[in-house]
């Protein structure tokens, strides 16, 4: 039995009481792929997860592991590797009892000798690289090696899917970006299929082959992190991943109109009547005002990490796009600019909420 | 891949017993349950009934019986007000003041839980029985506390003291001094901020350690027994009073009065699961 | 007693006098009269009283009761407390109440109720009767009463305990592939060790300070059915205060020795176990 599980989810519908967690979902996740199912809170994901697991039971729809249905086996016996948020070590346990814990709870026929379990359980701290701590217990570990565990744990029985809830959530952001690519390499190594749940859109970005963002119990999109930032399918998921500002628009035969004012941009998207510019900072530069470009007023200017950012308020109304500054470049909070939309993305003013 | 899996059902939920497993379990609850607790309930009424209403009645009008009822009532009406007192007092110190030996001070609160009610009545008759300390000065002067009500009532106040006062600490404790502290700046004085902001604060605590204490009080029967003498009619509770019914075989008339401490028991009871659902956030936490 | 800061709130003085008169008046003067008899009888006079026969035998019927029946009130405690926390079925709120009624029968009620309910012709002590098991006036009897008497400790104490699992954790090990038996083995059990062992103490504690709900079942026959109380009660008939003096500060010594006990051992498993 390989480690590559092709893992398909038809119609998956969820209902807690009468709220929809879940509502239509498809998905196929190919064998051996690490995606990353992505969305803010209450987007269903990690319902979605659970599903996966067993851990849920969902109200309508199948799930398929390797074409076969797996929607009424119980999560016990799906061969499933599952990191919980908070980790769930068994805290009464040692870390080598816990990592040991799926072993020794096989059926007599297929347990392993307890030489083999000592061995394996060695194996697996050696390759969390947290070989001497097999007799500690959880409360002495710090969050990373506790999430490290975690994970050892749920692969000590070689699972054929591991399913990893906001894995690196409650770590702080430097253990986090260490842990991130940590995750992938052995992603890399074992090959294992992997879907991980998470709200950080630079993580799914960073880590995963494919993403697949959900809003609200609904699959927005699923693709490469190029397909999903670069042309992405709404305008929520053009929102949700990679900063972005946006202005309403009249989209007209002749181009964009604002505040019935026409003006040059350059896009994609279809555009009829009513719509809304999704731009990205990187997009859009502050240069001197011209008749054919959008008006606007600079706000304020702020650092950023990476960077300077300025604030323009465009037209008459309330829109506000960001621009991020060239190198270099300075501008006087009040000054009267133009700005120029280098690559935007026109979806009409009904989708976008 | 799977084997046996179950065609076309959900995956049961993770974190719970099979059903047929959850009907064993609660059966077996059940079961225990109503033999261990339900059933010596039920068989004080039945008991009592044995004889028929009109005799179950006409136990009540027995003069000794009618005493011991009085007897109780007044035993409960005097220690229970005490303790109350008491209760404020010490929450009042223990909770809103920090100082050395606070933890000596609520151990020796607890004390009358680690002790057998025999030797609660132990220690009285040795302070004050015929042979105990101040037993030859209390014969001189003509006064009984021994084998009389004054004895009675200390030893009801020994055993259910501890009620109120551990009811309101911990309720206190939770509340801080941040209430009292704002009416002080207001200008009350001291008792003016105890009655309009601590009492009303406590009430539902107070009152849950009140019908706790007077259950007791009027339900304790090894250490008023040590101390009472048992002499009918004079310093007969109604506990002791079940117990010399039930020696003398007159089963009948124990448990009437059985009864009764039964369905008081019933309305604490009753009292204290109304007060902990109507009420449970003002109550302390356990 | 001086305060640790100064504070503006009034009434410590009187709140703290009373309580420190009242308790001396109603606790530490009659304890003092306990310890002053005990003194006076001396560790030899003690001894000499714990080491009658009926004293013995009086005092093993009490603790060894006492254990059993809190270890059994631990278990159906266990089963109890978990059924109403886990699962929910008609009625569970009014059994939920009536786990506390032996905190709130008087103790001589419960006495002749149980007494009647397991006598020979009594509707449980006949069914038993019927298997040649007799219940009244044996230490049957007293195991039975103080089952009853502690069920609430054993219950109450590892309820909310219960309530307060981390669900996750079972969902944790049922990923791993254990069943059901085996999470509530492995994972769940363990956890509530700790509130197990404190359960025992307090059903151990109640059970052998028990007085009226064990007299009337127990028949008290002196080396069969004896509990060290009814022996206190009986030395004191005599006007024998040192006697009494003497059994009653073995109990409490004994009692406090075994309470340490479990304590350490408690002390241990929340070490071991860890907090829930």
């Amino acid at each position: 039995m390989g480690r590559r599980l092709q893992i398909r989810v038809v119609d998956i519908a969820k209902e807690f009481g009468r709220t929809g967690a879940l509502r239509g979902v498809n998905l196929d996740i190919r064998d051996g792929e690490l995606i990353a199912l992505l969305g803010p809170s209450g987007s269903g994901k990690t319902t979605l997860l659970r599903v996966i697991a067993g851990l849920e039971a969902p109200s309508a729809g199948k799930v398929y592991f390797d074409g076969e249905d797996a929607t009424a086996v119980p999560v016990q016996r799906r061969r499933i590797g599952f990191v919980f948020q908070n980790y769930a070590l068994f805290k009464h346990m040692s870390v080598a009892d816990n990592i040991a814990y799926g072993l020794r709870v096989l059926p007599r026929g297929e347990r392993p000798k307890r030489t083999a379990i000592i061995k394996r359980v060695q194996e697996l701290l050696d390759l969390m690289e947290l070989s001497d701590i097999g007799g500690r217990f959880p409360r002495q570990l710090s969050g990373g090696q506790q999430q490290r565990i975690a994970l050892a744990r749920a692969l000590a029985v070689d699972p054929r899917v591991l399913l990893l809830d906001e894995p690196f959530g409650a770590l702080d952001a430097k253990v986090r970006k260490g842990l991130r690519r940590w995750l992938r390499e052995l992603h890399d190594r074992t090959g294992h299929t992997t879907v991980f749940v998470t709200h950080d859109q630079e993580e799914a970005l960073e880590l995963a082959d494919r993403v697949a963002v959900l809003n609200a119990g609904l699959l927005e999109q699923v693709g490469s992190a190029d397909d999903v930032y670069d042309r992405p399918a709404s305008a929520f998921v053009m929102a949700f991943v990679g900063d972005t500002g946006s202005i309403p628009v009249e989209c007209g035969d002749d181009g964009l109109r604002h505040e019935g004012r026409r003006f040059a941009a350059s896009f994609s998207g279809s555009c009829h009547g009513a719509a809304r510019l999704y731009v990205r900072p990187k997009d859009i530069d502050v240069v001197a005002p011209a008749d054919c470009l959008l008006r606007g007023r600079v706000l304020s200017v702020r650092r950023t990490a990476t960077g300077r950012r300025a604030q323009v308020a465009i037209g008459l109304g309330d829109a506000v796009l960001e621009s991020e500054l060239l190198l270099g470049k300075d501008i006087q909070i009040g000054t009267e600019v133009g700005v120029m939309v280098r690559q935007g993305r026109v979806f009409p003013a009904a989708m976008s909420g | 891949m799977f084997e046996r899996s179950r065609k076309g059902l959900s995956p049961p939920p993770v974190t719970t017993e099979r059903a047929m497993i959850r009907a064993l379990l609660i059966g077996l609850a059940l079961v225990f349950m109503a033999l261990m607790l339900i059933l010596p309930v039920v068989v004080v009424f039945t008991e009592a009934l044995r004889k028929g209403v009109s005799i179950y009645f006409a136990s009540f009008s027995d003069p000794d019986a009618l005493a011991a009822i009085q007897l109780t009532l007044m035993v409960a009406a005097i220690s229970v007000p005490l303790n109350t007192i008491f209760g404020i007092a010490a929450s009042w110190a223990i909770a809103k003041f920090e100082f050395n030996g606070k933890s000596l001070l609520v151990t020796l609160i607890d004390l009358p839980f680690s002790i057998s009610p025999v030797v609660s009545g132990l220690i009285y008759v040795l302070l004050f029985g015929a042979q105990g300390v101040f037993g030859p000065w209390l014969k001189a002067h003509g006064i009984e506390i021994i084998f009389a009500l004054p004895g009675i009532v200390l030893a009801t106040v020994f055993v259910t003291f501890p009620f109120v006062a551990r009811e309101l600490i911990p309720l206190m404790q939770e509340q801080g001094n941040t209430d009292e502290e704002a009416a002080l700046t207001l200008g009350a004085s001291g008792w003016r901020a105890f009655l309009t902001v601590t009492l009303p604060n406590i009430r539902w605590g107070l009152l849950y350690g009140v019908l706790l204490c007077n259950a007791r009080a009027m339900g304790e029967f090894g250490a008023v027994s040590v101390v009472s003498g048992h002499i009918r009619g004079v310093t007969d509770t109604m506990p002791l009073h079940v117990e010399i019914l039930y020696n003398e075989y007159n089963f009948a008339a124990a448990f009437a009065m059985a009864s009764l401490l039964t369905l008081l028991a019933l309305v604490t009871l009753a009292g204290k699961a109304l007060l902990e659902t109507r009420y449970g956030g003002e109550l302390a936490q356990r | 007693m001086r305060l640790k800061q100064p504070s503006p709130l009034p009434g410590f003085a009187l709140a703290l006098g009373y309580t420190l008169f009242y308790l001396c008046l109603i606790v530490l003067l009659p304890l003092a009269a306990l310890v002053a008899e005990a003194a006076g009888l001396g560790l030899r006079g003690i001894w000499q009283v714990a080491s009658e026969p009926r004293v013995m035998a009086a005092l093993r019927t009490s603790f060894g009761l006492s254990l059993a029946a809190a270890v059994t009130d631990c278990a159906f405690g266990l089963l109890i407390a978990w059924v109403l926390t886990r699962y929910s079925f008609p009625g569970r709120r009014l059994l939920d109440a009536a786990v506390d009624l032996p905190f709130a029968l008087p103790t001589a009620v419960a006495g002749i109720s149980l007494a009647t309910l397991y006598a020979p012709n009594g509707w449980i002590g006949g069914v038993l009767a019927g298997l040649d098991i007799k219940v009244a006036f044996t230490p049957l009897g007293i195991f039975v009463a103080l089952i009853f008497v502690a069920l609430p400790f054993a219950v109450r104490t590892v309820q909310p305990i219960i309530g307060e699992i981390d669900r996750s954790l079972e969902e944790a090990s049922a990923t791993l592939g254990a069943n059901r038996f085996q999470t509530v083995r492995r994972v769940v059990i363990p956890m509530l060790t700790p509130a197990l062992l404190t359960g025992l103490a307090l059903a151990f504690a109640r059970s052998v300070s028990e007085y009226g709900s064990v007299i009337f079942i127990a028949g008290n026959l002196p080396f069969v059915s004896e509990i060290a109380p009814v022996l206190i009660v009986i030395k004191l008939e005599e006007f024998n205060y040192p006697g009494a003096t003497a059994i009653a500060v073995i109990m409490l010594a004994i009692a406090f020795l075994m309470l340490l006990a479990i304590n350490l051992t408690q002390a241990w498993s929340r070490r071991r176990f860890g907090h829930v």
